[in-house]
C-alpha cells in the first residue's frame, strides 16, 4: 500500500508530465490561457490516463509482451513491435467511449469537456504514460496508480499555470514576450520548483 | 510566380517566418525532452524530418482515397508504422542513442506537428509540394533543436557532440560546467528567449494584448 501511495505521489509530483518530463506541452500552452479550461483538461487527462494505462498493461500482458502467446504452441512470439499502433488504437478508442458514456450519463460534465476529449487521442502525454508502464514493467495495479497520479500532476500543473496567465494579461510585458514567451519562462519557473521535490525524495 | 520559386517559398517559410516550434506551438514535448545533448537532438530531429517528410507523402499520394470520417485513424496509422521503423532501425544500430531518447522516439507518433502537418497541408495538396512543405517544417523544427541542445550541451558540460570544447576547471581550464543547464527548466528558458529573441527580430510574429493598460499617469513636471 505505502509503496503505491510513493508511487503516486512520484508520478504526480517528482515526475511530473509538462513540468519535468516535457510530455503534452503542446495542449498544456494551448488550454493554459484560463483557468476554466485548464481544469477542463485536467479533469480529462485524470480520467484518459486512469483508464488507458491500465487497459493498455492488460492489453501488452495478453496479446503482445515474448512469450504471450505461449499457450498457443508459439512461445517465442514477440509482438512488441506492435505496441505503439495497439497502444494508439486503444487510446483513440477509450477517448471515444468515455465521450459516448459522459454524454449519455453525465451530459453537464460532457458539456464542460468541450472539445478537449477528442484531442486527447494525439497527447503525447497519454500515449507516454502507456509506453513508460511497459518500460518499467509495471503490474496491473501499479500502472492504475501510475495513470492516476500522472493525471493529478498535469491538473494541477495546468491549473496553476492556467491562473498565473490569467493574471498576466493585465501585465505589461515586453512585445515579443507577450503570449507564448512568457508562458515558456513561467513553465520554466514552475518546472524549476517542482525539480525541489525530486531533491526532498532524495534527501529522505 | 514559377513552380520552381514556389516549392521554394513554401520549404524556407518555416524555418523562422513559420516556424512550427516557436510560432505554431507544434511538436514542443520532444523538441525540449531530447535537447540535452547535441547527439540526441541531432538523432531526434533527423528522425523527425523522415518519418514527416514520408508520412506526408503517403497521405498526399492516397489523399483521394481517404474517407473523410476516418482520416484521423488513417493518418495515425500511417505515422505509426513509419515511426516503428525508425525505432527498429535506431534500436540496430545506434542502440546507446536509441536508449538515451527512450520513450521519445516512439511519441514522434503523437508528436502534434506531423500529425498537424498532414492534417493541414498534405491532405490538400499534390506530393511533391507536401513532401517539400513536411521537409521544410521538419528542417525549421531540427534548426530550433540543434541550437537548444548545442547550447545547452556547451554550457552544461562544456563539450559539442562529446568533444570537449571548453576547458573545465577541475582540469586546468577556466570553465566550470552550468549544471542547471541539464535539468528541465533551464530548456524552457531557452525556448522562452529564443521565442523573444525572433518576435523581437520579426515583429509581425508578436501576439496582441488581450487586455489594454490604462495610460501611465503624468507625473507632474
Amino acid at each position: 500500500m505505502n509503496a503505491l501511495w510513493s508511487l503516486f505521489l512520484n508520478a504526480a509530483f517528482v515526475d511530473n508530465m509538462p513540468l519535468i518530463l516535457f510530455l503534452g506541452l503542446c495542449t498544456f500552452l494551448a488550454l493554459s490561457k484560463e483557468v476554466g479550461a485548464a481544469f477542463g483538461l485536467g479533469v480529462a487527462m485524470i480520467a484518459v490516463l486512469g483508464v488507458t494505462v491500465p487497459v493498455n498493461h492488460l492489453i501488452y500482458q495478453t496479446f503482445l509482451a515474448p512469450g504471450a502467446w505461449a499457450w498457443a504452441g508459439l512461445p517465442e512470439l514477440d509482438l512488441s513491435y506492435l505496441a505503439l499502433i495497439a497502444f494508439i488504437g486503444v487510446i483513440a478508442a477509450a477517448v471515444q467511449i468515455l465521450e459516448m458514456i459522459l454524454d449519455r450519463f453525465f451530459p453537464s460534465i460532457h458539456a464542460a469537456f468541450g472539445v478537449f476529449l477528442p484531442l486527447l487521442t494525439v497527447q503525447c502525454a497519454i500515449l507516454a504514460g502507456s509506453l513508460f508502464m511497459v518500460e518499467r514493467s509495471y503490474t496491473l495495479a501499479e500502472s492504475a496508480v501510475f495513470g492516476l497520479g500522472s493525471g493529478v500532476g498535469f491538473m494541477v500543473a495546468v491549473v496553476m499555470l492556467g491562473a498565473i496567465r490569467t493574471r498576466l494579461a493585465y501585465a505589461d510585458l515586453p512585445a515579443g514576450l507577450r503570449g507564448l514567451g512568457v508562458a515558456f519562462i513561467l513553465t520554466g519557473m514552475m518546472s524549476l520548483g517542482f525539480a525541489s521535490f525530486a531533491q526532498m525524495v532524495a534527501a529522505q | 510566380m514559377g513552380p520552381k520559386t514556389e516549392y521554394w517559398r513554401v520549404l524556407t517559410e518555416p524555418l523562422v517566418r513559420q516556424n512550427p516550434v516557436t510560432l505554431q506551438i507544434l511538436g514542443i514535448c520532444s523538441a525540449l525532452a531530447v535537447t540535452t545533448t547535441l547527439a540526441t537532438a541531432f538523432t531526434m530531429a533527423a528522425s523527425l524530418t523522415v518519418v514527416l517528410t514520408l508520412a506526408a507523402g503517403l497521405v498526399s499520394v492516397i489523399r483521394h482515397h481517404i474517407p473523410d470520417t476516418i482520416r484521423l485513424i488513417v493518418q495515425i496509422v500511417i505515422i505509426a508504422s513509419l515511426v516503428i521503423v525508425i525505432d527498429q532501425i535506431l534500436q540496430a544500430y545506434f542502440a546507446e542513442i536509441s536508449r538515451a531518447l527512450s520513450v521519445y522516439v516512439g511519441l514522434i507518433t503523437t508528436n502534434c506537428l506531423v500529425l498537424g502537418r498532414t492534417e493541414a497541408y498534405a491532405r490538400h495538396n499534390r506530393p511533391v509540394a507536401a513532401m517539400v512543405d513536411a521537409l521544410g517544417n521538419g528542417l525549421g523544427y531540427s534548426l530550433v533543436l540543434i541550437l537548444i541542445g548545442g547550447i545547452r550541451e556547451l554550457f552544461g558540460r562544456g563539450e559539442l557532440f562529446g568533444a570537449r570544447v571548453l576547458p573545465l576547471s577541475e582540469s586546468g581550464g577556466w570553465f566550470t560546467p552550468l549544471s542547471l543547464m541539464l535539468l528541465a527548466p533551464s530548456a524552457f528558458f531557452l525556448l522562452g528567449l529564443l521565442v523573444w529573441a525572433i518576435r523581437s527580430w520579426r515583429p509581425e510574429q508578436v501576439e496582441a494584448r488581450e487586455h489594454e493598460p490604462p495610460a501611465r499617469a503624468k507625473v507632474a513636471e
